[in-house]
């Protein structure tokens, strides 16, 4: 089908995909329903959720044990009616995390590889307007091997996006990318579907993407929509721990709720096999009933004195029992009968003078304290 | 040196029909799901088990004027197969025919599946994913295919025998004719040869690995610019 009208621009991509996974290491059954508009949609989860076996079934690489997939009108997938059009029918385009360049063709070559069905000079001239549109028309005669990463990425997006294809699936493909370089080619991408306005459905597993992406976001787990939404309901509320996981949470913590005060809107709870309490937000629990915490290391202040006069309820003792740097972030572990794990900058790690052994005291503002679900 | 010039045609014919033939047999080894794959996996690779004389025997059964293979001949030609150049080429087929499918196989195995997929995303079917991704991105391992069963065949000697017996200018290639000289005690005639095979054998084989080399890792990309921009 060569048609590009109107009627297949701006058409929704509609799924239902089941697919049992057995061979692969973590085995799962892959049950979603999903509606993506034209515009970008993230699709964020923990990896081995299920994201690209989605994106493969919905690419026709692998073979759902049922589905109907449909975009505007057409049927791809269809179990009921035996309907299975094959990958290189479906007008779908899609960026693999490798890129999968053709490493013997030059980028021109790599970019025009799938317009054989037109003429070599309408071909050249397609290739260099959506080249020029992703900023590497410079590079047409280079080899994969010899252009940087970002380039690299640039040119995969525009070789599959110049067949002008009715759905773009992304597969994590800015991974590697510092955050100003993904922007840019993220703004490259909106101002190309600006006029194209087909779905593009952006798998990602990094937090940071969601955010600077996402005007919505399907989260996953297990093979399942766990949510959907914008980036700030989704990711600041996560309600199941493997997502709360994926989401930048390093500290769980089990504890028991002791108190509820509902006039405060906060409960206190007692941590497992500690003698610390801290205040968490109210939840759907009762006094004696068991409940779990996800909070992020960024969220915690380091003290090296008692702290005083503050508005945050939860101050604890501790001492450092590791210290480590990672990069630009400084990565303490503090033991305060319970260890938590406390990121902080190499320049506030120095200012502090931290060290090993050394006492501190932790502050948890209330709602940095996450409740979730087991 | 008859002999010499024969061998190397034999080779050249038999290294030429095997890249045709074991292309696509290699492909479909590489790719195919059946289940049964494994029988014609070990046909293919007995050659490399068999005794030549072993294989010998049940080609020339085969190529006799009752066997399946003669009688096909003798049809088709007019007349028989035995003892005939023809029958020594394609008894040196079957004899190199591993040499040639293994490297393909492994070669086109090697290629990233990630680039097919992308490949059928873009919209071609399997035989252009084939000529413009897998084939040109496992030319070492076709270079290595025809060198392998142009040297094997180069070298063949009991196959040779009992299909083509020894005559001169037909089927007598360079090894027998080495064997002969041996047995009639003329030996600087037998060195003199064995030299010229050792010195070709040698300077095919160096031309080979240098030009590889020489393509390295790019083997695939430059000569299929060279094969693209004819």
């Amino acid at each position: 089908m060569d048609t590009v009208g109107g009627q297949v621009n701006g058409a929704v991509l509609t799924a239902q995909v089941r697919k049992e996974r057995r061979d692969s290491a973590a085995p799962f059954v892959l049950d979603i329903s999903l509606e993506i508009p034209s515009g970008i949609t993230i699709l964020f989860g923990p990896s081995g959720a299920g994201k690209s076996t989605l994106l493969d079934c919905l690419a026709g690489l692998v073979q759902p044990d049922a589905a109907r997939i449909a975009i505007g009108g057409e049927v791809l997938f269809d179990s009921s009616s035996r309907t299975n059009l094959p990958s290189q029918k479906r007008r779908i385009a899609y960026v693999f995390q490798s890129l999968a360049l053709f490493p013997h063709l030059n980028v021109e070559d790599n970019v025009t590889y799938g317009l054989t069905h037109l003429q070599q000079q309408e071909r050249r001239a397609r290739a260099r307007e959506v080249l020029a549109a992703f900023r590497v028309e410079n590079l047409k005669s280079r080899q994969p091997g010899e252009i940087s990463g970002g380039e690299k990425q640039r040119v995969a997006l525009a070789r599959s996006l110049v067949t002008l294809p009715r759905l773009l699936l992304l597969d994590e493909p800015l991974t590697g990318l510092d955050a100003e370089l993904k922007a840019a080619i993220v703004a490259d991408l909106r101002a190309w579907n600006a006029a194209q306005r087909i779905p593009i459905l952006y798998v990602t597993h990094s937090r940071d993407e969601v955010d600077a992406l996402g005007e919505r976001v399907i989260a996953m787990d297990h093979g399942r929509i766990v949510s959907a939404g914008t980036p700030q309901e989704v990711l600041e509320a996560p309600r199941r721990k493997r997502l709360a996981q994926a989401a930048g949470f390093e500290n769980f913590l089990r504890g028991t709720v002791m108190d509820v005060r509902e006039a405060d809107g906060v409960m206190r709870v007692r941590l497992e096999a500690s003698a610390c309490e801290i205040e968490v937000p109210l939840g759907y629990a009762s006094a004696g009933s068991r409940a779990q915490i996800a909070i992020r290391a960024g969220d915690i202040l380091l003290a090296t004195e008692p702290p005083r006069g503050l508005s945050a309820r939860n101050v604890l003792a501790g001492r450092i029992v590791s210290l480590d740097q990672r990069g630009t972030l400084v990565v303490a572990r503090v033991d305060c009968g319970v260890v938590f794990t406390v990121h902080v900058t190499p320049g506030a790690a120095r200012a502090l003078a931290l060290a090993l052994e050394q006492k501190v005291w932790l502050v948890l503002k209330t709602h940095s304290c996450h409740l979730v679900d087991d | 040196m008859e002999a010499l010039l024969l061998s190397i045609e034999l080779a050249a014919c038999v290294s030429a029909i095997l890249l045709l033939c074991g292309i696509p047999l290699a492909y479909w080894l590489a790719n195919s799901q059946w289940r049964g794959k494994f029988l014609l996996e070990s046909v293919v690779a007995l050659p490399l088990v068999l005794p030549p004389t072993v294989l010998g025997f049940y080609m020339l059964l085969a190529m006799g004027p009752r066997g399946p293979l003669g009688k096909l001949w003798q049809a088709l030609f007019g007349r028989g197969l035995a003892f005939t150049f023809a029958g020594l080429v394609i008894a040196s087929v079957i004899y190199s025919l591993p040499f040639a499918v293994q490297p393909l196989i492994a070669a086109f195995e090697s290629v990233d599946r990630k680039l097919l997929d992308a490949s059928a995303v873009l919209g071609a079917g399997r035989l252009r994913t084939f000529w413009r991704v897998i084939l040109p991105l496992s030319v070492p391992g076709v270079v290595t295919a025809a060198v392998l069963s142009f040297a094997h065949t180069l070298g063949e000697f009991g196959v040779v025998l009992m299909v083509g017996g020894n005559l001169r200018g037909i089927t007598r290639t360079v090894s027998i004719d080495i064997y002969d000289h041996v047995q009639s005690l003329e030996y600087s005639e037998a060195s003199r040869l064995a030299l010229a095979l050792l010195g070709f054998s040698f300077v095919v084989l160096a031309i080979v690995y240098g030009v590889n080399r020489q393509l390295g890792r790019h083997a695939g990309r430059r000569l299929w610019t060279l094969w693209a921009a004819r």
